[in-house]
């Protein structure tokens, strides 16, 4: 809440950015009406609360479309987006983290290793551009960017303009969660129910597998909360290099055209998805860790 | 493989990082202070033809208006540095002071920034930053970095704040606390110099950071305006004409990508100094 408000503090009258240098006296003071910046700003403040309880996010400056029903449309690109990258991400860090722990002593789990470190150094954006040079120009497998403007309605090429970005945002969250999954594996190795597995008789990899993976994965699954929060807020590049109309681009508009109602909407319900998300990753946790149940704080 | 060879072969590794992240750093640094003094053109100049390849005059090709590009990738690592700097600067001033404000402070203001700071913390430090850009009128450079040192406060005020509270429980503050030292001399006397090796050790990932999250604003066209020839714009630039001059979208993200590693790498090597027992324990 302290964000929005802060929000409302800046300066720079939204009237004014909504009507460019040549606007008259009259029409700023007509516009200030119209957006409600004329009034003292404990009374912006209590109406923004109260349309808040009520799911009402308000209209766009710009636009004057509901900011709700905006970010509903914005939503079908991005949270395929991430939650696709997000799948493809586990299924390529799991394994390749579990390798880089358990064959340190290979090349290839070095290299895994080397990859991600290497992986965690580049920014996304650059990371984008590279797929685009790559398999949309030298290759020319898939579009370099943009959406259909029927959304999923035409599935066949809305379905194509995702490949990429879901990679490129799956590469990232890959990269660091790889380091994670490779230490978490690595405590694992080193501890004693491992040993007494051994000593019992099972294989190693059966121990991994038996024991292993459900004493691991707690630590990881705290980090995969942050990670998803992270990936969702942090959409607004990779849409930006594949010029997706996404959530993310509708922020960086919405800051850039001092749309106030559209940036609190945007943040509002980000901050209410991260929440949700840390929420059910401290659940999922407690469900795989029985110790974890009796606590009330984690 | 026995552990005495491991521990070898692990301190070989560290002090290889050390060497290989001070060499990174140390090559961004001449090359940021040479442009204070000497480019090979004057970076505004059209000293070429449009979109050149990469030739002998032109080590890295020209951009879409002529202008040398190996000479605006040499004052992105200027700008890189002032921003990584700036921002980490910034970041400890206010986080170090609100990180020991919080450990000193009752349970109260301590919850209460405690709570505030996880929630900033789950937002990346880019989309912080771009709230701050969004909050000033004019983009400049300063704004940048102020934004993204405002951004990487909260992360530094968290770690300040429970490594203060591990330091405060050590019976030798019990001891100080007693014998009548005051607060302002346990903080400086005490509590600073113990967690300073692991902050520092922080700043230097917070660096990188701050680093690439510069590059993503300038990238998103909320960065510095473009007299300051930032890798992030330079990359935003020759995306448009990564069909006709690929060197443009490759080379300043090979410059971004070493000073990172290089910091990463150098922050890797000075943890190992910092702490001995991670030498053997890891």
């Amino acid at each position: 809440m302290v964000l929005f408000i802060l929000l409302r503090l800046l300066p720079g009258d939204p009237a004014n950015a909504l009507l460019g240098v040549g606007a008259t006296a009259q029409q700023i003071e007509a516009a200030r009406a119209q957006v409600g910046s004329d009034q003292p700003i404990w009374m912006q403040f209590l109406t923004f609360i109260g349309n808040l309880a009520r799911f009402d996010l308000g209209a766009s400056f710009v636009s004057k479309a509901g900011v709700l029903e905006e970010i509903g449309n914005r939503m079908s690109v991005t949270l395929p987006l991430t939650i696709l990258g997000f799948l493809v991400a586990i299924v390529i860090a799991v394994p390749l983290g579990i390798v880089a722990a358990v064959k340190s002593d290979k090349w290839y789990g070095a290299a895994i290793s080397v990859v991600s470190q290497l992986g965690i150094a580049i920014p996304v954006f650059w990371l984008g551009i590279l797929i685009v040079t790559v398999f949309a120009i030298n290759l020319r497998i898939f579009p370099s960017g943009g959406f259909p403007l029927k959304g999923w309605a035409n599935f066949g090429e809305a379905a194509t303009a995702m490949v990429l970005p879901v990679l490129t945002v799956a590469l990232v969250i890959a990269a660091s969660l790889l380091r994670y999954v490779r230490s978490a594996t690595q405590d694992v190795i080193g501890s004693d129910f491992i040993r007494t597995a051994r000593a019992l008789g099972s294989s190693f990899p059966e121990a991994l597998v038996r024991h292993g993976i459900r004493n691991g994965a707690v630590p990881v699954i705290s980090i995969l909360g942050i990670e998803l929060a992270t990936t969702f807020l942090g959409a607004v590049v990779v849409e930006k290099v594949f010029a997706l109309p996404g959530l993310g681009s509708m922020l960086l508009l919405a800051i850039q055209q001092r749309d106030y109602p559209n940036v609190q909407g945007v943040l509002f319900i980000s901050t209410l998805l991260v929440l949700l998300i840390g929420f059910a990753a401290d659940l999922l946790q407690r469900l795989i860790d029985p110790r974890l149940r009796g606590r009330i704080h984690s | 493989m026995t552990s005495l060879d491991q521990t070898v072969s692990l301190r070989r590794d560290h002090s290889l990082s050390l060497w290989v992240g001070a060499f990174l750093v140390g090559l961004h640094v001449v090359i940021a202070l040479l442009t204070l003094v000497w480019t090979p053109y004057d970076p505004t100049a059209m000293s070429g033809g449009r979109l050149e390849p990469p030739s002998l005059a032109h080590w890295a090709g020209t951009d879409r208006l002529g202008r040398d590009f190996f000479t605006q990738i040499m004052i992105g690592s200027r700008i890189a540095l002032i921003v990584g700097v700036g921002a980490v600067a910034i970041g400890a001033a206010i986080g170090v002071t609100l990180g020991i404000v919080a450990a000193f402070a009752t349970k109260l203001l301590d919850d209460a920034l405690a709570a505030t700071l996880d929630i900033l913390i789950a937002f990346p430090t880019l989309l912080l930053a771009m709230l701050v850009v969004a909050a000033s009128d004019t983009a400049s450079l300063g704004t940048a970095i102020l934004a993204l040192g405002i951004a990487l406060s909260a992360i530094v005020a968290r770690l300040t704040r429970i490594l203060a509270k591990r330091v405060l429980l050590m019976d030798y503050i019990t001891a100080a606390r007693t014998s009548g030292t005051s607060w302002f001399a346990i903080v400086f006397v005490h509590v600073l110099p113990n967690i300073w090796p692991t902050l520092s050790v922080n700043f230097a990932l917070q660096f990188g950071l701050a680093v690439i999250a510069e590059a993503s604003l300038s990238y998103l066209g909320l960065g510095a305006p473009p007299p300051n020839a930032s890798w992030g714009r330079l990359l935003q630039e020759a995306q448009g004409t990564v069909y006709t001059a690929p060197i443009g979208a490759i080379a300043p993200g090979i410059a971004l990508v070493s000073l990172v590693i290089g910091v990463n790498l150098l922050a890797d090597g000075l943890r190992d100094i910092a702490d001995p027992t991670r030498r053997v324990s890891r």
